[in-house]
């Protein structure tokens, strides 16, 4: 995985000084709140409902197991001994307190991580696919081209103010495992008739308040020329986009209203400016950071298969791991959605044995999930049982990967101060109410999402059933959506109509699938069976 | 009726004004009626609060209830970590949220 050099090194060491001063100038009332508050979000230090909030950037998900150890370490040190980790591939702080912030960011320093850029009107993390690199369907490992973007809009002057936060998704697969086409820009890493490498630029995606679908707008960037695409892509957004209405200021909304055509021609326009003016980086800087890629020295001749005597650890191996390119090595999916549990939760103990196997099983990696799972990307199929076994002693070995009990549900009401509904209980009543019913197995492929406002950090566009939490005269009230998708297939729920209460809704995803199941066809998935019968029969058991 | 919250400028804690100074919890919290401009410039001019604003809320005899329910989370805490609440022995706090 990719190092610091000593610029990355020293930029990220200049901000720790920086933010440090401007801690003790707001301590000391040097500072206001109204000149600080942009200062701290550039820190990714939020002011939440019980306390700062402290959004930590994980670069396309990937971490080494020194890095999770540390992040464990702040969970126990200056937090309550967990962290949450989040849809954007990140991990937050919910209890941080102001003047320990600084000592938190040095903490992250010292092991090459930081939270800028996890906040404000920028680009943000990239993320990526949480197979890269392993995936045994992807054309090219993602991340060497998303720590490129990395470091072109980190402290980018030009793109530091722009009308709206700006989120990059990077796969290099025809499976989409990054919700790449609900990005500001989607890039999927392909190949042309010439067998060359290039990339399809996909702008103007995104969830929030006006969930749009990004549409393809180059199908072919030679790699030379990526970082000048981009360029040119926000420039044209940074220029035209809509700085008078927070509402309407996502590059989604430019496209939208401009038309594709029409901001496709001013991006090309700007980029064939822009490439006689050479900006972009030398193809010696792409090749130096694949470098930090290299594919670790996979052993062959591994079993490619396992015991299958233990059903509890069979029925884990075959839901939570995917294929990998190596023979004899699987990629293994630790949940963190316990049944009853809270979404995405990690506690500092889970934390640092997360760590401690990433590095006895996985050559020192793991990787966060945009679904708010941790991924040990490569593990010989032989060490699976050894694995479970501890997963399952902390409480990390459930076997529930995309089915229902797999929700992905941002922090809600109970935490965030944009909600206006709490999610995590609706999560939790629901994986309950399926574990209880035995039921998950047989729904199959089922891919729940929860958000507790209309910013949908917990993606409930694109869930096969997606829940949205509202405020309704000061209670809260949960509308049911049906038929999202943030895969290949990419898709947006429809709302099936009026809006239940906390209990009401679990009972109506509990129809929506009593309604699947007694319409499925062979080999259909819930949301294949929706887009074959449509919404009617699910309004009829839902209001008739 | 309204009383008054902010958070604490150090550590960011929920905390209502008791008319001498700053409570973490609510009950001690005392009315302040309508103009409560003044009381929140000077509490924030000495850097006592952060971002103090006032909210409606109801008095029985279990004392300070907010209107709205993201105060009366802000007031106790996650429902969905008791343990972390202001009142972690009490398994059905979550319904006074509710």
């Amino acid at each position: 995985m990719y190092l610091y050099d000593q610029y990355d090194q020293a930029m990220v060491d200049a901000r720790v000084a920086e933010f440090r001063d401007q801690t003790e100038r707001r301590l000391k009332g040097a500072l206001s709140e109204e000149q600080f508050r942009p200062l701290r979000l550039m820190n990714g230090l939020y002011l939440q409902l019980h306390a700062y909030m402290l959004r930590v950037a994980v670069p396309y998900g990937t971490l080494n197991s020194r890095q999770m150890h540390a992040l464990a370490d702040i969970a126990d040190k200056y937090d309550r001994g967990y962290g949450h980790f989040t849809t954007r591939q990140n991990i937050q702080y919910n209890w941080i307190r102001l003047e320990d912030a600084p000592d938190i960011l040095a903490d992250l320093a010292a092991v090459e991580m930081h939270a800028i850029q996890t906040s404000g009107n920028c680009i943000r993390n990239i993320s990526s696919d949480h197979f890269a690199g392993a995936a045994a369907d992807e054309l090219v490992d993602p991340r060497p081209y998303a720590e490129l973007l990395r470091q072109w809009s980190s402290f980018h002057p030009e793109f530091s103010y722009l009308p709206r936060k700006f989120k990059f998704a990077v796969i290099a697969s025809d499976t989409d495992r990054a919700a790449m086409k609900l990005h500001d820009i989607g890039i999927q890493i392909v190949r042309n008739h010439a067998g060359e490498l290039g990339a399809s630029f996909y702008v103007g995606g995104g969830m929030g308040r006006t969930p749009m679908i990004a549409p393809c707008i180059r199908d072919f960037v030679p790699l030379d020329q990526l970082i000048t695409y981009a360029e040119a892509c926000l420039r044209v957004y940074n220029r035209y986009g809509r700085r008078d209405n927070k509402f309407k200021a996502r590059i989604k909304i430019l496209v939208h209203e401009l038309g594709q055509d029409e901001y496709t021609r001013q991006v090309e326009a700007e980029f064939a400016h822009m490439l006689e003016q050479g900006i972009e980086p030398p193809l010696a800087e792409l090749e130096r950071i694949k470098g930090y890629f290299e594919q670790p020295v996979f052993e062959s001749g591994l079993a490619a298969d396992f015991d299958r005597s233990d059903p509890d650890f069979a029925l884990w191996a075959d839901r939570n791991t995917h294929a990998h390119k190596a023979a004899g090595y699987v990629s293994a999916v630790i949940s963190l959605k316990p049944v009853g549990g809270i979404p995405g939760d990690a506690s500092a103990a889970q934390m640092h044995l997360m760590a401690d196997l990433a590095r006895e099983y996985s050559f020192d990696e793991c990787r966060v999930m945009h679904t708010q799972n941790i991924v040990l990307p490569h593990v010989r199929i032989a060490d699976l049982h050894a694995l479970w076994t501890q997963l399952e002693a902390a409480g990390l070995g459930s076997p529930n990967l995309d089915t229902i009990e797999d929700i992905i549900a941002c922090p809600g009401l109970d935490y965030c101060s944009l909600a206006n509904a709490r999610s995590i209980p609706i999560a939790q009543k629901i994986s309950q109410r399926f574990a209880q019913s035995g039921r998950t197995a047989e729904l199959g492929e089922l891919k729940l999402k929860i958000s507790g406002c209309i910013n949908a950090c917990g993606h409930h566009h694109a869930g096969h059933i997606g829940i949205l939490g509202v405020d309704r005269k000061g209670k809260e009230n949960y509308q049911l959506l049906l038929g999202g998708s943030e895969a290949q297939d990419t898709s947006l729920a429809k709302i099936t109509g009026p809006g239940f209460d906390e209990d009401g809704i679990v009972n109506a995803v509990e129809k929506a699938t009593d309604v699947y199941l007694a319409n499925r066809a062979e080999g259909e998935r819930f949301l294949d069976t929706y887009r074959r019968i449509g919404m009617e029969p699910f309004k009829e058991a839902l209001y008739g | 009726m309204n009383i008054l919250t902010g958070n604490d400028l150090k550590s960011g804690a929920v905390v209502w004004w008791t008319g001498e100074g700053w409570s973490i919890h609510v009950n001690d919290a005392i009315e302040v009626g309508d103009d409560t401009d003044a009381t929140c410039a000077r509490e924030e001019a000495a850097r006592n609060v952060n971002l103090p604003y006032a909210i409606e809320a109801t008095r029985d005899a279990s004392g300070w209830r907010p209107a709205h329910i993201k105060e009366r989370v802000r007031a106790i805490g996650p429902t969905v970590r008791p343990d972390l609440t202001l009142k972690p022995a009490d398994p059905d706090i979550g319904n006074w949220v509710i």
